[in-house]
């Protein structure tokens, strides 16, 4: 199937490996992901933050473009653009005179028809467990990882429709069909501070920290994320807080797509596994173990 | 906390905060304060006023102290407080809404997040997109905080994840319309 890919810029620096595996997983996944033409800036978080009309105008141009190419599902691999983006549908789609005040500020015109969707969903509900069990070839078998899905692909429930505000399951349910064990742990959706973590460090180090400890005290050996701003967050600041705080964190951080490329048969350095900040090779070296299937069954 | 004569409030202000709280879609008169959504709040431990308490000030009238508080600023919308509220109350739109109001006013109580986000913005108002290496450095240098993740600038330039030229869309002046209009229609949402 045709997707509208919009990767987001973060995807484009910090998150450069999440959209490699991206790509490398939509292509095993037989999706066809075309990146949104000439997409601009969805303006989260400091837009929402500054001015009611931005914040919805930014996205709906990437929105309307996307409808104008006549796509019909748009895929959104970070959590906050995600957020924006079905915030926009919603407030377009709930009222005719914000559709007329949108379509006059990015001067085109956007009806709100198409799907949106995070990549997670994208990948996990609309292509479907089956066929991600089929491209399996190293599985991850005995990997512990916990899910972190954080805030904004879940809330607010009403608008953004996960299967589970409190306790979703989709990443959950990808881990284990690779392989791997999905852990029940507490913090899969407590939030890391996103982009406060620049501005209020001390707020950040706190949230990351307990999210950290939560999964650590749970055997976590990974944690998966479906956000390139958790990724930083869990990965990059990983070090800073264990000087800040004492504590001896090594956990490696994966997008949840680098862990399916892996399942499926890619190797770390196909999407840079070495991008990573907290080392991962050893843990991969450690559980990918090709051949497993063919040698176990 | 000092005496507060109520009678004294005008209606211009019942009716800036009944205007709030609609951009939001939150009526105001559901909240009965249980305070859930301040019991839940990640960013609460930081707060000067819960969620629940800038509510309340609301509710009574005193827009003026709801406005100069660092919780709007701090406020991460996760948006925890909105999914847990037994009445539907939009909380974390509603700081939202109270953030924008309190910017437009001029009263930025937490200089470096207002900070953040000028810098941001101005960068998305220029090349269409959001160039993280220039968001960092503006940003450590504007607010003095000069080697603000410094340790991990090295290893960001040499994996690649971080470039120095921005990475800029085609249509600038699309985007800057866009902000041109917008903010022309400033508070009239």
């Amino acid at each position: 199937m045709r997707y509208a890919y919009y990767p987001g810029c973060s995807l484009d620096a910090t998150g450069i490996e999440y959209d490699t595996a991206n790509k490398l997983v939509a292509k095993k996944l037989g999706m066809d992901l075309v990146e949104i033409p000439d997409w601009n800036c969805c303006g989260a978080t400091s837009a929402h933050s500054t001015n009611h009309l931005l914040a919805l105008a930014l996205p709906a141009r990437n929105l309307a473009i996307a409808e104008a190419e006549g796509f019909e599902t748009v895929a959104i691999p970070c959590a906050a653009c995600f957020a924006r983006c079905k915030k926009t549908a919603a407030a377009v789609q709930a009222s005719p005179e914000m559709k007329g005040k949108i379509r006059d500020i990015i001067e085109m015109d956007y009806q709100a028809k198409a799907e949106i969707l995070s990549f997670l969903d994208v990948v996990g509900k609309k292509v479907g467990l089956e066929k991600i069990k089929e491209q399996v070839i190293q599985p991850l078998r005995g990997l512990k990882v916990a899910a972190y899905y954080g805030c904004l692909l879940v809330r607010p429930a009403a608008i953004m429709q996960s299967d589970d505000p409190e306790n979703p399951m989709v990443m959950d349910h990808i881990i284990e069909g690779l392989g791997a064990t999905a852990l029940d742990w507490d913090y899969k959706t407590e939030c890391c501070g996103a982009s406060h973590v620049v501005p209020v460090p001390n707020l950040g180090k706190n949230l990351i920290h307990d999210i950290l400890r939560n999964a650590a005290s749970h055997g976590a050996e990974a944690i998966a994320t479906a956000c390139p701003l958790c990724m930083l967050n869990l990965d990059m600041r990983q070090k800073q807080i264990n000087a800040l705080l004492g504590t001896n964190f090594h956990i490696p951080i994966f997008h949840f797509t680098e862990l399916m490329a892996l399942a499926f048969g890619y190797s770390g350095q196909d999407f840079g596994l070495a991008k990573h900040f907290e080392p991962a090779e050893e843990l991969i070296a450690r559980t990918v173990n090709p051949g497993v299937r063919s040698a176990g069954a | 906390m000092e005496k507060v004569d109520l009678s004294n409030i005008g209606n211009e202000v019942h009716a800036d905060i009944t205007q709030l709280a609609k951009n939001a879609g939150v009526e105001l008169s559901s909240c009965y304060q249980c305070g859930k959504c301040s019991a839940g709040c990640p960013v609460g431990f930081i707060m000067d006023e819960s969620p629940r308490r800038v509510i309340r000030l609301l509710q009574l009238g005193l827009l003026d102290d709801a406005l100069r508080t660092r919780a709007i600023w701090l406020c991460a919308t996760c948006d925890t407080c909105s999914t847990r509220c037994p009445k539907g109350v939009a909380v974390a739109a509603l700081m939202e809404s109270l953030r924008q109001e309190a910017k437009r006013r001029g009263i930025t109580t937490e200089k470096n997040i207002n900070l953040f986000n000028d810098i941001f913005l101005n960068n998305v108002r220029l090349f269409g997109r959001s160039p993280e290496v220039i968001l960092s450095a503006l940003y450590n240098l504007r607010s003095g905080n000069f080697f603000q993740d410094m340790d991990a600038a090295a290893h960001l330039f040499k994996s690649g994840k971080a470039h120095f030229m921005p990475g800029r869309i085609k249509n600038t002046q699309a985007v800057r319309r866009i902000f041109n209009k917008c903010l022309e229609k400033e508070g009239q949402h």
